[in-house]
This record gives structure tokens, C-alpha cells and sequence, in this order.
């Protein structure tokens, strides 16, 4: 097995966005995710479309992996658009049949919101599709740093994290390992009674734990064996450095919120 | 029982970005009642292969047939669990699948999913431990107090107590100490014969394919790179290293021999004690015998 198992969504790739510095990307998608609710008239939302459409295809994430994304919401915009459409009724009547009246207004107001939610997970997937789980940790601990002047514990917090979205993948290798081992021998966890499927976890949780608590074991004396005491004075492998392109990408986006208020409409 | 794989392709992660094509176009017939050794440089798909004779995975492409049970993409068997009864596998590190409080439990725990009646199980268990070399005493023990060496035989005894007629082993004995991977070994080739067992072992070492195997496949990069009995196959000098393995010790003595010595001594698979009656041959001639 190899490294290919891994949680997120991450598509390894060599773009611009890729390469980006974590924290650049966590701030703007933050910023953006704020600015999305600013947008109210047509020019307005084509700059945030456009922004976000850059983003993707300069990322050259394939396509369908940021559809991937939204397929849980899909539910979600299309009632919200349904309720706008059926319920707001502002503007001109430009439908009417049976009991289906449409307003310009909601239709407006659907169309509106569907695009919101489209950007907000279309941008915030295409953090999680181009930034690996480390590199998003790397980042939060560097930015909750001044955290540290009131104790708290920052560095053992980034630590857990990157522990645990280390071991993720392998506790799914060896959870799909043992059920294949368990499954060899009799075990069906696909079928028959509720009570007997639940039974049969037994044989796949106690070896999982056995194997968990042997490699926590085995990782905390590797660490000590390796003469780590804490964060306290410890160097970085992956040092996090703004480049060039990452002020070149903030300047851009400083822009594209410059022209979101410029365009949209106030009163 | 009679194995057969037609045109099979298996894709691990199939429509991600991940998705890894580990086993490509792989056809073989494996005969009821063969020995067959599986080699391969690590990666080359053998734990990949041997998933498919109990159904634990299903070709993505291509026909898996093991004795009546047809395993392709559109169609699984229903009965599942009587092909796993009859397909017994020890997989790499089988000792990570132990769970119960005792061996005795753990040994039972395949038997009684099959249906096994409690009476049998009895006999099966101590007719298991006694095979693989663990004491009666251990009964109630705890398997997790064990040695790593004496854990793997427990798991060993727990597929053996399932009794099936087709044994699959991934790297049984990886991991012991030389003497406990003769016993292991030995075990398994005795069995073989004894319960007339179809046997596949999946192996890095040629020397355990050259003694006990009848039949070898040498798989590289998913694809079959070689077949055949011992004598055709590790005679290939050239071939196997091309995809990182070596011929058995007892080739690479009788070509040196060869080269040293001007002859033409065939390697057929012979006995220390054939090799040693040739070797004299070659050196002092026949009238001296
Ligand atoms: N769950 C998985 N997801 C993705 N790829 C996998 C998975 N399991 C195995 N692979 C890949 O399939 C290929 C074959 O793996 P396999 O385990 O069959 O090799 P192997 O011949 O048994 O190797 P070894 O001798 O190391 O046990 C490898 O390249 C491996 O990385
Ligand atoms: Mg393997």
C-alpha cells in the first residue's frame, strides 16, 4: 500500500494555487467568504465568479473533483432557490400559471443565492483540493502563534493535529486490512441481523485498538529517542515563506474587492 | 480446486486521482491439487492476486473462476461465505487479526462462523495447535501474551481449523527466525500432501518456491512475467534479473560449476544427494562409483 490513501481530498498538483503559501490561501478564502455576502447586482457577482473560476482552473484541479464537492449541497441550493422563487414577491410578475407565480425579484434572489453557496464551497474545496492536511496545520500554528503570549498551547495543539492526520490513512489501511482478514474467516459485515452486524465489530475493533496503542507506543518512545521536549526552541522542516506570487496573488485579490464595492449597489 | 484467472485487470481507487492499475491482463490455471508458488519483486501485485481466490476482491475486468465459484465484475456468487470456507487464507502478519480473550476462542472463532458443530471444534483446535507446534497448555491463554513467533502460529491454527481445500499464504513465514520458518514451511508442504490441499504461497524467497512449490509464477508490475515448473522457470538467469530476482542458490552453484568446469550438469530440480553423485561424476568419472 502506499501514500495514496489520503483524507481530505487533496489532488497533488504543481499549479500556482498549489504552491501558494498555506496562509495566503487561509486568508483569502477567509476574506472572500466574508465578501461573497457584499455581492448583490450582476457586475458584483461576475467579479466573485470570475475570481473564483480563475482560481480553479489555474489550480488545474480536474473539473469534476470540485463538482465532487458539491454534490452533498446540491439538495440544499436547489430548495433554497425553489423557496425564493415560490416565496418572494418583489418585482414584476414574469410568470403565471395554475398556482406558479414567479417574480423577477425571486427569481433574482434564487439565481443569488445559488451562486453564493457555489462560491463559498467552490473556493473553500479548492483549498482542501490543492493544500495537503500538513500544510493546513503548518499554517493554523503559525497563525495562532500569538496565542502562545497567553499560554496557550499552540504547538501541542498543531502537534496533535498533525499526528492524527498522519495516522488517519494508516488506521484505514489497517482497518480495511483486518476486516479482509476477519471477512476471510466467516465474518460477514454486510449482512444479516442488525444484532450479528454489530457483533461482528468486535473482531475489527480489538485488533484496531491492540494495533493503535502499539504504534502511539512505539511513536512516543521514537520521538524521545529522537530528543524531542516540546516546541520550545525547535526548528521547522517545511519553513512557510511568502513569495513573489503570493503578494501578486494578494494584490489581485485586494483589487477584486476594491471593484466589489465599486460595482455593487449601495442604499 | 481448480483456479483459473482470464484477462484479469484490478484498479485499486478506480475514477480518483490516486487510482493504480495492479494487475494488468493476468491469465493463469492453477490444477486441483498443485503447489504453486507466487513471485514477485514487493509491489508487483501478489497480495493483489491472492484477495481474488475468496472473493475479497472482484476482478474490474476479466473472469476469476475458483473451482464452481465465478468472480466478475457483474456478478459475485451469493454464497460467498462457502467459498471462504473452502478457500483458507493466511495472510501477511496473519497475527494482527487475533482478538479473543484465548486461543482457544480465537482458534474457534472461523470454525463456528462456518457452522462448524461445537463437537468438531474441539478436535479441530487441538489438531490445529498440534500442527503448527503450540502446546495444549496455551489453551487459555491470552493470545496477546504471546511471542510474535507463537501469535502467528495461532493465527495459523485458526485458518487450519476451518479446514479448507484450497490454502492461501501470503509471506507465511516473514518475519521468523530461520528455524521456525522451516517448521512453518514444512507444516504447510506436509499438509499439502496429507489433506491433498491446493496450495498457493506467495514468497520472496526462490528457495522455498524451488523446494516446495510444483508450479511458479513470477509476476512483475501486475502482469504475469513467467510461468512454468521450477526447472523451466529458474533456469532463467537473465529474465529474473531483469525484474529484480535471483535463481536459487543451487542454480547459481551448478552454473558456476558449469563454467568452471567446462560441463553441461543440468539443473532439473535434483536432491543435494542426485547434485552430489553428478558433481562426482563430472570430477573422477563413472568407474570409480
Ligand atoms: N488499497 C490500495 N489502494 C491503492 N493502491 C494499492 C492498495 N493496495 C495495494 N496497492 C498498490 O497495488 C500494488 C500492488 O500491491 P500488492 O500489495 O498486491 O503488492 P505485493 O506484490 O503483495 O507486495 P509485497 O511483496 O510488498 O507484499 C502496489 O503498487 C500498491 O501500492
Ligand atoms: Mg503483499
Amino acid at each position: 500500500m502506499n501514500n495514496s490513501l489520503i483524507i481530505g481530498q487533496y489532488v497533488p498538483g504543481d499549479s500556482i494555487v498549489h504552491r501558494l503559501d498555506p496562509r495566503t490561501k487561509i486568508t483569502i478564502i477567509f476574506f472572500f467568504v466574508f465578501i461573497v455576502f457584499f455581492a448583490n447586482n450582476l457586475p458584483s457577482y461576475s467579479i466573485l465568479v470570475v475570481f473564483a473560476l480563475a482560481s480553479m482552473f489555474t489550480s488545474k484541479v480536474p473539473i469534476r473533483f470540485v463538482l465532487k464537492g458539491l454534490t452533498p449541497v446540491w439538495f440544499l441550493i436547489i430548495f433554497t432557490f425553489l423557496l425564493h422563487l415560490f416565496v418572494t414577491k418583489e418585482g414584476t410578475l414574469v410568470f403565471d400559471f395554475w398556482i406558479f407565480k414567479f417574480y423577477s425579484g425571486g427569481i433574482f434572489q434564487g439565481i443569488a443565492i445559488s451562486i453564493r453557496f457555489f462560491l463559498l464551497i467552490l473556493v473553500t474545496s479548492l483549498l482542501t483540493l490543492t493544500t495537503t492536511p500538513i500544510e493546513i496545520t503548518d499554517a493554523i500554528e503559525d497563525m495562532l502563534n500569538p496565542l502562545k503570549k497567553v499560554k496557550f498551547p499552540v504547538h501541542e495543539l498543531a502537534l496533535m493535529m498533525s499526528i492524527s492526520l498522519r495516522f488517519i490513512p494508516t488506521l484505514m489501511q489497517e482497518t480495511d486490512k483486518i476486516s479482509r482478514a476477519q471477512a476471510s474467516r466467516g465474518v460477514d459485515f454486510r449482512t444479516g441481523p442488525i444484532k450479528d452486524r454489530v457483533k461482528a465489530v468486535i473482531p475489527l475493533l480489538v485488533p484496531l485498538f491492540v494495533s493503535a496503542f502499539k504504534r502511539a507506543e512505539e511513536l512516543a518512545m521514537a520521538m524521545e529517542a529522537r530528543g524531542y521536549q516540546g516546541g520550545e526552541g525547535r526548528s521547522k522542516l517545511r519553513e512557510l515563506k511568502i513569495e513573489k506570487m503570493d503578494i501578486f496573488v494578494y494584490l489581485i485579490f485586494i483589487v477584486v474587492i476594491i471593484l466589489l464595492f465599486l460595482t455593487r449597489t449601495y442604499g | 480446486m481448480d483456479i483459473t484467472f482470464e484477462n484479469v485487470d484490478y484498479t485499486y481507487q478506480k475514477n480518483t486521482p490516486f487510482e493504480h492499475k495492479a494487475l494488468e491482463d493476468l491469465s493463469f490455471h492453477i490444477k486441483s491439487g498443485s503447489f504453486v508458488a507466487i513471485v514477485g519483486h514487493t509491489g508487483s501485485g501478489k497480495s493483489t492476486l491472492i484477495s481474488h481466490l475468496n472473493g475479497l476482491s472482484i476482478p474490474t475486468d476479466g473472469k476469476v473462476k475458483v473451482g464452481d465459484y465465478l468472480l466478475t465484475n457483474d456478478r459475485k456468487p451469493s454464497d460467498m461465505k462457502e467459498l471462504r470456507s473452502k478457500v483458507g487464507v493466511v495472510f501477511q502478519y496473519p497475527e494482527h487479526q487475533l482478538f479473543e480473550e484465548t486461543i482457544e476462542k480465537d482458534i474457534a472463532f472461523g470454525p463456528e462462523n462456518f457452522g462448524v458443530p461445537e463437537s468438531e471444534i474441539k478436535d479441530r483446535i487441538l489438531k490445529a495447535m498440534s500442527a503448527v507446534g503450540l502446546s495444549e497448555s496455551l489453551l487459555d491463554r491470552s493470545p496477546f501474551d504471546l511471542s510474535g513467533g507463537q501469535m502467528r502460529r495461532v493465527a495459523i491454527a485458526g485458518v487450519l481449523a476451518i479446514k479448507p481445500d484450497t490454502l492461501v499464504l501470503d509471506e507465511p513465514t516473514a518475519g521468523l527466525d530461520p528455524r521456525g520458518q522451516k517448521e512453518i514451511m514444512d507444516m504447510f508442504y506436509r499438509l499439502h500432501h496429507e489433506q491433498n490441499l491446493t496450495t498457493v504461497l506467495v514468497t520472496h524467497s526462490m528457495e522455498d518456491a524451488l523446494k516446495y512449490a510444483n508450479h511458479v509464477i513470477i509476476l512483475n508490475k501486475g502482469k504475469k512475467y513467467l510461468e512454468g515448473t521450477p526447472e523451466e522457470v529458474f533456469v532463467q538467469k537473465d529474465a529474473l534479473k531483469q525484474v529484480q530476482l535471483d535463481v536459487p542458490e543451487v542454480v547459481q552453484f551448478i552454473t558456476s560449476f558449469n563454467k568452471k568446469f567446462k560441463t553441461t550438469t543440468p539443473f532439473s530440480n535434483q536432491s543435494i544427494n542426485q547434485l552430489a553423485k553428478q558433481i562426482k561424476q563430472v570430477l573422477i568419472g563413472d568407474e570409480l562409483e
